[in-house]
């Protein structure tokens, strides 16, 4: 089932291993219907994402990308999401820049128990992604 | 400048104590200036500070770690000696910097944009703001502001981050200055597909020579950069854009927070591709969420380097 009616979008996650993978998967095995638009890459840690991921995707045709971890202060080595808040929350600040909306990209938390705000977050991504449609095209 | 004899018995006098000093020295034609390695007393003579010593020598300096150097540097390069010390590049006590007073800087560009072929100039000289640049046909006499490279209009540095030795012309002025940032607000007044194509327009003219990284004085990885490897293989040998525009986000990327706007990438791109807009528009932005200027302070810590458990300026969305 994809958010929009159309065809299906290309939309990245990077999940850490911890929280979010988690929820995803309690998300899965509650059965939360979820649209089927994102395809998850699995981090050991937020603190692992290096923001060049996600402007790698968006170059190589994604339409959009999800970072999702450990919600601050239950990162399960301390840190990693600390460090990730302020080098994903300025990636997301170059974009406009570069000529992509802010919004084809996003950072969230979401904990392993979170199986439905999980389903929630991709809902919500995935018709925020339809609605800016295809990412911009390279060729002329 | 009135500065360079006493500037020169200086380094004459401190050059026993070093392995090398850099400087500039006058170039293979008028308006080229050259990085000089003075190791000999005969080496000091060829000396030269003028608009047209526009090289960041700064650049040299992590190359040169475990020697002892001397550095002649303007007041914005000095803030990339800041920078490379606080990252632990280079040792403060190997190095001696020789700080002047910055006569001004001429963009090459700008004057091929007013007197046309470089190669024809046969003299070039400069009087205060005055600029006169002799070719065979004429001798035309321009302003020295309106040659500045764009780096020169957005930040204004009157005293240096750091100095040994400090030298100044009393009769000068700062010629750098505080404007807005025409290039950024100009890319910013576009909406997002203008600004897509611009970006997709420049970066398709890359030739992925790498000058702006082999220039820039923060770019320390050298034969570990990641635009070269093959594991990880982040840049394929494609000439697409993609790939092109991939590696300007790797640099720009690596220099968050480390760029200190010296605008070397910028000049030593053969494409004279804008790319300096994107540092800094990530050095805007850094400042906006950490009031953090880079470069500025050698104790400082670096915002990517570190955290709050609750950021004041970032608003987090919640689903």
């Amino acid at each position: 089932m994809s958010a929009g009616n159309g065809r299906e979008l290309r939309i990245v996650g990077f999940l850490c291993n911890w929280c979010s993978y988690g929820g995803a998967d309690t998300a899965g095995v509650s059965r939360l219907g979820q649209p089927t638009d994102l395809r998850i890459i699995r981090l050991p840690c937020t603190g692992r994402m290096d923001p060049l991921f996600m402007f790698k995707a968006l170059l190589s045709g994604a339409d959009g990308v999800l970072v999702s971890g450990c919600h601050p202060r239950d990162c399960h080595y301390s840190e990693g999401n600390f460090y990730a808040r302020r080098r994903l929350e300025l990636a997301k600040r170059l974009l406009p820049t570069l000529g992509f909306d802010s919004g084809r990209f996003e950072y969230t938390w979401v904990s392993a128990s979170e199986g439905k705000r999980w389903q929630q977050v991709v809902t919500a991504f995935t018709e925020q992604i339809h609605t800016l449609g295809p990412g911009p095209k390279f060729s002329h | 400048m009135k500065y360079v004899a006493e500037l020169k018995a200086k380094i004459r006098e401190k050059l026993p104590e070093l392995d090398v000093v850099i400087g500039w020295k006058q170039g293979f034609d008028p308006v080229h200036a050259s990085p000089a390695f003075m190791t000999t007393p005969e080496e000091i003579e060829q000396l030269v500070v003028n608009p047209l010593c526009v090289q960041n020598l700064a650049t040299y300096l992590p190359g040169l770690k475990g020697k002892k150097v001397g550095i002649v540097a303007r007041e914005c390069d000095t803030r990339s000696i800041g920078e490379l010390l606080q990252e632990s590049l280079i040792e403060r006590e190997e190095l001696t910097v020789f700080s002047v007073k910055c006569p001004g800087a001429v963009d090459l560009v700008k004057l091929r944009q007013q007197v046309g072929d470089l190669g024809r100039v046969r003299s070039i000289s400069f009087d205060g703001p005055r600029v006169t640049v002799e070719t065979p046909d004429e001798s035309s006499s321009l302003d020295l502001g309106e040659l500045l490279p764009g780096k020169c209009r957005v930040m204004a540095y009157d005293e240096p981050v750091l100095a040994d030795f400090r030298f100044v012309d009393p009769d000068q002025d700062t010629v750098c200055r505080e404007e807005a940032d025409t290039d950024l607000v100009a890319l910013e007044q576009m909406d997002l597909d203008e600004r897509f194509a611009y970006w997709r327009g420049h970066l398709d003219r890359c030739i992925r020579c790498y000058a702006c990284r082999n220039v820039c004085p923060m770019c320390v990885c050298q034969d570990q950069c990641i635009a070269d490897t093959r594991d990880p293989h982040w840049l394929s040998a494609e000439t697409d854009v993609r790939q092109k525009w991939m590696f300007q986000l790797i640099h720009a990327m690596h220099l968050a927070g480390r760029c200190t706007e010296c605008g070397e990438c910028e000049r030593a791109c053969p494409m004279d591709i804008p790319i300096l807009t994107i540092r800094r528009k990530l050095n805007r932005e850094i400042h906006e969420l950490f009031g953090y200027t880079s470069g500025m302070d050698v104790d400082a810590v670096p915002p990517l380097l570190t955290f709050q458990p609750e950021e004041k300026s970032i608003t987090e969305r919640e689903w």
